[in-house]
C-alpha cells in the first residue's frame, strides 16, 4: 500500500500534467524539479495532448508483482507530440500488430492493484493506437 | 598523479544457485579468500557493494554485519548502492579511500543473494533500480527496458538480431573455461538464432542469467605493503563514474550511451592511455544491447557497429563469461570484473588467458547507463 505516493501523483496519472519551463518554454514530462533544458527552476504546470507515436515497444509475459494479472502486456515508450516520451503500456490492440511511429492516444485505464480485494486499484495513464479514421 | 593502489588479492564464488549459503556467508567466502591471498592483511575499510539484500534477504547495513561476521569488528565498514553497478561502486570508494592518503588498505565485496525470494516479488524488487514513479508503475522490468533500448537500435540502424549472436557465443565459450562460471558450457550461432523469445527482441540467450555471487579484492597503497606476495600486483590506474538520467524515456539520445562514453574516456585519460591501448575489454553484457553499445561508447566501433567489432575478436571481451556467461550477480558483478581482469594480468587465467595481457578496461552499468562506471587495470 503506497497511498501517499499514488495520491501524489494523481495529476499525473490521470490528466498527463508535466510542466512547461517558464524560462526556456522546454515541455516537461514527467514533472522535475529543474528544466532539464536549460537548469532554470520549473514550476508551470502544462498538460500533455495525450497525442503521440510509438518510439520503441516491447512485450512482457511475466510482470512483476502487482502487474502479475495484467500480463501479457504491451509496454512502449511513447513519443509526444510536444516532444518528451513517456513510458506507458499499450491497450486496446485487439491483435493489431504494432510498430514504431504508430499514432496512438492517452487513455485511463486500471493500471495495477496492490494486494488483497482491500488493496486499492491504481488507474493511470495507458496509451491505445489512434483510429484510422481519425489520424 | 597516479597514487598506486594496487589488488593485492581477489576471492570469488561461482556464480550460481546457493540455497545452502546465506548473505553472509556467501561475501565471507569471498572476502577471506581476497584477505588470505593478499598475505593476511587486515584491511581499515570494507566497502560492500550489494543491489537487493534490503528487499530479497530483508537485511540492510551490510557494513556492519560482514565485517561482524568474519571478525573484523571495529573496522569502518558501510554499502554502497549503484544498482547492477554496485560492485564497481565499492571498487570506486575503495580506491578513492586509498588514494585520498586517508586509510591505507581496504576490502571491497561484491553481494547478492537472489535466490533468497522467488517469483514476482523478485522482479519487482529488480525493477525498484528503475524510475519508480514513471517507469515501475508501466508495469516496465529492467530486461523489457533493454529491450525497448535494443528495439530502436535495430530500427535505427537496421541491424538484424542474429548480429547480436557474438555476445553469447564468446560468453559461454569463455565461461566453458571459467570454474567461476553459472553456465560452461559453448553454445553455438544457430542455437541462438533458434532459442525462445523472452522480451521480444531478446531471447533467452540475450539476457544474462541472475545468481548469487560474491567477489572480493583487498586494495592497498602499495608503500604499506610489508610482504610482497608471490602474484604480481595488478594496479588501479584509472577509475570513473559517470550518472545519466535514470528513466531511460528522459535521456536526449537513448542510442549515445554517454554515460558510459564519458566514464571511460575520463578512466583512460587518467590512466595516460587511450581505449584502443588496452589488451582486452571486460563490458557489461546484463543484455546483448548493452554490451555492443559499450564498445561503440568506447569509441572501438562506430555507432551501430557494435556487433560487427565483437564479432572480428580482434579485442578480447568478456574473457571469462562476461555476465552471460558467469553469471550475473548483481551488485556483485563489477567486482567479478576486477577480479577476472586481476587474474588475466597475472596470467592466472587458465585457458582463457590473454597472452600477454598487461592492461585490461573493466566497465560496469546501473541500469540502461544511468550509472556507468570504469577503471582500467594494469601490471
Amino acid at each position: 500500500m503506497e497511498i501517499p505516493r499514488h495520491w501524489r501523483l494523481k495529476q499525473q496519472r490521470y490528466a498527463l500534467v508535466g510542466e512547461v519551463c517558464p524560462h526556456c518554454e522546454g515541455k516537461i514530462f514527467p514533472p522535475r524539479d529543474v528544466c532539464p533544458h536549460c537548469s532554470g527552476e520549473a514550476k508551470t504546470p502544462y498538460a500533455f495532448s495525450g497525442r503521440g507515436e510509438v518510439y520503441s515497444y516491447t512485450r512482457i509475459s511475466d510482470g512483476p508483482a502487482g502487474f502479475e494479472e495484467s500480463a501479457p502486456y504491451t509496454i512502449a515508450l511513447v513519443k509526444l507530440e510536444e516532444g518528451p516520451l513517456v513510458t506507458a503500456q499499450l491497450t486496446d490492440l485487439g491483435g493489431q500488430p504494432v510498430d514504431i511511429g504508430m499514432p496512438v492516444e492517452m487513455v485511463t485505464r486500471r493500471i495495477r492493484s496492490d494486494g488483497d480485494e482491500r488493496g486499492m486499484i491504481v488507474y493511470g495513464y495507458k496509451f491505445r493506437p489512434v483510429m484510422a479514421a481519425q489520424a | 598523479m597516479n597514487s598506486e593502489v594496487v589488488i593485492a588479492g581477489v576471492g570469488q564464488v561461482p556464480v550460481g544457485e546457493h540455497y545452502h549459503l546465506s548473505l553472509r556467508s556467501l561475501a565471507a567466502k569471498a572476502m577471506l579468500a581476497a584477505i588470505h591471498e593478499a598475505g593476511d592483511i587486515r584491511p581499515q575499510a570494507v566497502f560492500a557493494g550489494n543491489m537487493l539484500a534490503g528487499t530479497l534477504s530483508r537485511q540492510s547495513n551490510l557494513g556492519a554485519l560482514l565485517t561482524d561476521n568474519i571478525n573484523l569488528r571495529g573496522v569502518e565498514g558501510t554499502t554502497v548502492e549503484a544498482a547492477g553497478a554496485s560492485g564497481a561502486a565499492a571498487l570506486r570508494l575503495g580506491y578513492l579511500a586509498i588514494a585520498s592518503g586517508y586509510i591505507d588498505s581496504a576490502l571491497v565485496v561484491g553481494v547478492d543473494k537472489y535466490t533468497d525470494s522467488v517469483g514476482a516479488d523478485v522482479d519487482a524488487a529488480l525493477a525498484q533500480t528503475l524510475d519508480s514513479d514513471y517507469e515501475l508503475m508501466a508495469g516496465l522490468t529492467p530486461v523489457a527496458q533493454a529491450a525497448l533500448v535494443m528495439r530502436r537500435y535495430m530500427h535505427t540502424y537496421n541491424v538484424a538480431h542474429e548480429a547480436f549472436a557474438p555476445v553469447a557465443v564468446n560468453g559461454h565459450a569463455r565461461a566453458a573455461n571459467n570454474p567461476n562460471a553459472m553456465f560452461r558450457k559453448a553454445i553455438t550461432v544457430e542455437q541462438y538464432r533458434s532459442a525462445e523469445d523472452q522480451v521480444s527482441p531478446l531471447n533467452l540467450y540475450d539476457i544474462a542469467p541472475y545468481g548469487d555471487g560474491a567477489a572480493a579484492v583487498l586494495l592497498i597503497h602499495s608503500d604499506k605493503l610489508e610482504k610482497k606476495p608471490d602474484h604480481p600486483l595488478v594496479r588501479i590506474t584509472g577509475s570513473s563514474v559517470v550518472t545519466d538520467t535514470l528513466a531511460l524515456h528522459d535521456r536526449q539520445e537513448m542510442l549515445a550511451w554517454y554515460a558510459a562514453a564519458f566514464s571511460i574516456e575520463r578512466a583512460c585519460r587518467q590512466a595516460g592511455i587511450m581505449p584502443q591501448d588496452v589488451d582486452f575489454f571486460e563490458y557489461d553484457d546484463a543484455c546483448s544491447i548493452y554490451a555492443a553499445l559499450s564498445v561503440e561508447a568506447a569509441g572501438f566501433a562506430r555507432r551501430g557497429t557494435g556487433c560487427e567489432f565483437i564479432a572480428a575478436g580482434s579485442l578480447p571481451v568478456a574473457t571469462m563469461g562476461g555476465q552471460k556467461g558467469r553469471g550475473n550477480s548483481l551488485g556483485g558483478s563489477g567486482v567479478y570484473q576486477a577480479v577476472e581482469a586481476t587474474l588475466q594480468l597475472r596470467g592466472q587465467a587458465g585457458k582463457n588467458q590473454v597472452p600477454g595481457a598487461k592492461r585490461a578496461l573493466i566497465h560496469n552499468l546501473g541500469g540502461a547507463a544511468a550509472t556507468a562506471i570504469s577503471h582500467v587495470l594494469e601490471l
